[in-house]
């Protein structure tokens, strides 16, 4: 099955730049109800990046890690899933957890400096945001282990991106998996910089999908900025890792639009033509060329589209910012099941402490 | 009663225990299956169990903590091996990153009750990175427990208590005592708190607080060498949370207090315990609280391994220096 994804003449494409589509390879039945769906989720993810930069910018966010650019093979992706599927995140998957239905509203209170913000229910089966760059793979890992003792049929989706795929810890999470064989999607976000630092710097390995050639299963390239072709990929691939229950690597080429984070200014580091390049291959633009092309989508369905969604993001931003404060003492509350009484002294003064003020 | 048993054997009885009584349970590490541990902690736990829940693994600390955090967050209980103390660090940024962090991160919602056991301390003339006393390291660390025994029972309980811990917890294990001690165990374990430490024996002149390794070598100090000293000996038992009380309380007794790590001296737990001691029993104190340590030295080899550690003459003369205060 994996044939038609090996191709040695580059990523897997269903909807080239220009929005023609690749009729040959398609293999699912592509429906307006569902291309419009993608692009509803597109045009409301790069709205939710750029409303978190102007709150940023407002001060009421915090450092916020843009993910425009990217949100066509998150979408691709989590769409190609079900539902149980656990997703391991680092910081720059917003797409992946809003099409997951992880709250808008928790996001941004992350994002604000609120633990809270990383707590939401158990049923969305999206484990919190790891920050340390590589090191969640093995939770992944070892989730997908517990599933398969436990007799569950799930695929564990570990994020990275090219810079983790140096990091010692994620090489370790490709090794047990493929030694365990268990099912685990390595998906890999090659999104071209890892702060400052290239792609070509990053690694001499010819592409980062080869890696996995190593570690005994296979990796598979494709077009990131193609929500279609990672959702068809994506759906074939679980069917093959919960059948041979192995792991799989995939490499979604794309590219990281915005800013690492709002502290940073890629512009001293990376071309203008490189960013104009890049935004030729935006997945907002193909999929809208297609659904005009495909399902003869009228522009002023995008007028109604852009309302509601800024209204959806104005209540997200309304409901987070009139939460109540976190009790203080809820730092104490969490580190054990039970607060050892060593921490009483501790808890007493910052009690006194925010009583005082 | 069984006949005596070493620490080792202790250890090995209650991983039977353990898993007999929870499905959820699983051993892993490097050497623990077909081998059985490289000191048999684990024999005969694949025989028993089968390799689904006694596994080898590849040798990568970092990935023997970090699956451990994904499977116990999804509902199995790790117990894993590091061989050897020493060899933690690769797994260090798991531990500290994640491990002791992912309840409070999720607020709850993921947690994870892993016990990472390590033999750990000198005396066994082993080769570099085999022989150090890391536990300041781990206590320092908001979010995970540490735990060591220093006898055959209170391994047994002490393990089943860990295992027992919503939370996780670090189980170092002193190697120099694995075999050199034998106590007779009763047919069940003994359920004991982590939190709680031991009063190895009650006295009035000097309060000494030690744990693990050095725990035997100053009781067995007090035994041929000072019968006549009324010591009151604190076992800690768990390293973190410290039991605070029961040191406060029998220093506010003796009026002079004593600590004994094999660790180096500056910043170890020791150092902890003379604080703790300061700042809820000064009033009560008749001479400085002394503290018995390792250098603050890279550990010697197996040559000079024992002008490292804590011995008797270092022992004897920390004890004249703070009852002749």
């Amino acid at each position: 099955m994996l044939d038609t994804y090996r191709c040695d003449d580059g990523p897997f494409q269903l909807c080239s730049p220009d929005g023609s589509l690749r009729r040959d390879d398609l293999a699912f039945d592509l429906t307006e109800e569902f291309l419009a769906r993608v692009y509803r989720l597109l045009l409301y993810n790069r709205k939710i990046d750029r409303r978190a930069i102007n709150l940023q910018r407002q001060g009421r966010l915090g450092t916020y890690a843009p993910c425009q650019g990217q949100e066509a093979c998150q979408i691709g992706l989590v769409e190609a899933l079900e539902d149980d599927d656990p997703l391991f995140p680092t910081y720059r998957e917003t797409a992946a957890l809003i099409t997951r239905g992880v709250p808008l509203e928790k996001i941004y209170q992350y994002w604000s400096g609120d633990e809270r913000g990383s707590r939401w229910s158990r049923d969305l089966n999206v484990y919190p945001i790891s920050v340390p760059v590589g090191s969640q793979g093995l939770h992944g890992v070892g989730a997908s282990f517990a599933l398969e003792y436990q007799g569950e049929t799930q695929l564990s989706v570990v994020f990275l991106g090219d810079g983790a795929t140096s990091e010692g810890d994620m090489l370790e999470a490709m090794n047990f998996a493929g030694v365990w064989e268990t099912p685990v999607l390595f998906f890999c976000q090659n999104n071209q910089w890892a702060i400052s630092v290239p792609r070509e710097k990053q690694t001499a390995s010819e592409t980062l999908a080869r890696k996995a050639e190593a570690f005994g299963f296979e990796g598979v390239r494709v077009d990131g900025n193609d929500p279609l072709a990672t959702y068809q990929l994506i759906r074939d691939l679980r069917s093959h890792c919960l059948e041979k229950s192995e792991p799989v690597f995939v490499e979604a080429l794309t590219y990281r639009l915005g800013d690492h984070t709002t502290s940073d200014d890629a512009d001293r580091y990376r071309s203008a033509d490189e960013l104009e390049e890049w935004r030729k291959k935006d997945p907002i633009h193909r999929t809208k060329k297609l659904l005009q092309s495909e399902f003869g989508w009228d522009d002023r369905r995008d007028e109604e589209l852009d309302d509601k969604l800024e209204r959806r993001i104005d209540d997200a931003v309304d409901d987070f910012e009139n939460l109540p404060d976190q009790d203080p003492a809820s730092m104490f509350d969490y580190l054990y099941e039970t607060r050892p009484s060593v921490l009483d002294d501790q808890y007493e003064t910052l009690r006194d402490e925010v009583n005082d003020e | 009663m069984s006949e005596p048993e070493t620490m080792a054997s202790a250890l090995n009885r209650a991983h039977f225990e353990i898993m007999e009584a929870s499905d959820e349970v699983v051993v892993y590490g490097e050497d623990v299956a077909a081998n059985g541990g490289v000191f048999r902690i684990t024999e005969g736990l694949l025989e028993e169990f089968g390799e689904q829940r006694v596994l080898d693994t590849p040798l990568a600390e970092a990935g023997i903590v970090g699956t451990a955090v994904g499977m116990a967050s999804f509902g199995l209980q790790p117990i894993v091996e590091v061989q050897f103390s020493g060899f933690i660090y690769p797994a260090m940024d798991q531990i500290v990153s994640h491990l002791s962090r992912m309840r409070n991160r999720s607020r709850g919602n993921y947690t994870c009750p892993v016990v990472i056991r390590a033999p750990y301390t000198g005396g066994i003339k082993a080769p570099e990175h085999h022989s150090e006393s890391p536990e300041a390291m781990f206590c320092h660390v908001p979010g995970i427990k540490v735990v060591t025994p220093a006898s055959p029972s209170d391994a047994r309980n002490l393990l089943h208590a860990a295992v027992e811990d919503p939370d996780p917890v670090l189980f170092l294990e002193p190697k120099e005592i694995y075999r050199s001690v034998k106590e007779s165990l009763p047919e069940s374990p003994e359920s004991i708190k982590l939190g709680d430490a031991r009063r190895v024996r009650g006295g009035d002149d000097l309060t000494i607080v030690s744990w693990g390794a050095m725990l035997r070598m100053v009781d067995r100090f007090l035994k041929e060498e000072a019968p006549d000293l009324s010591v009151d000996l604190i076992d800690l038992r768990t390293l973190d949370p410290l039991d605070r009380n029961t040191v406060v309380e029998s220093v506010k007794e003796t009026g002079r207090a004593l600590v004994v790590q094999e660790a180096p001296r500056t910043c170890g737990l020791a150092s902890e315990v003379v604080s703790l001691i300061n700042e809820k029993a000064f009033l009560n104190l008749e001479a400085p609280v002394n503290r018995v340590t390792g250098f603050d030295t890279v550990m010697p080899l197996a040559k000079m391994e024992d002008l490292y550690r804590p011995g008797p003459v270092r022992l004897r003369n920390a004890i004249e220096e703070t009852l002749e205060f």
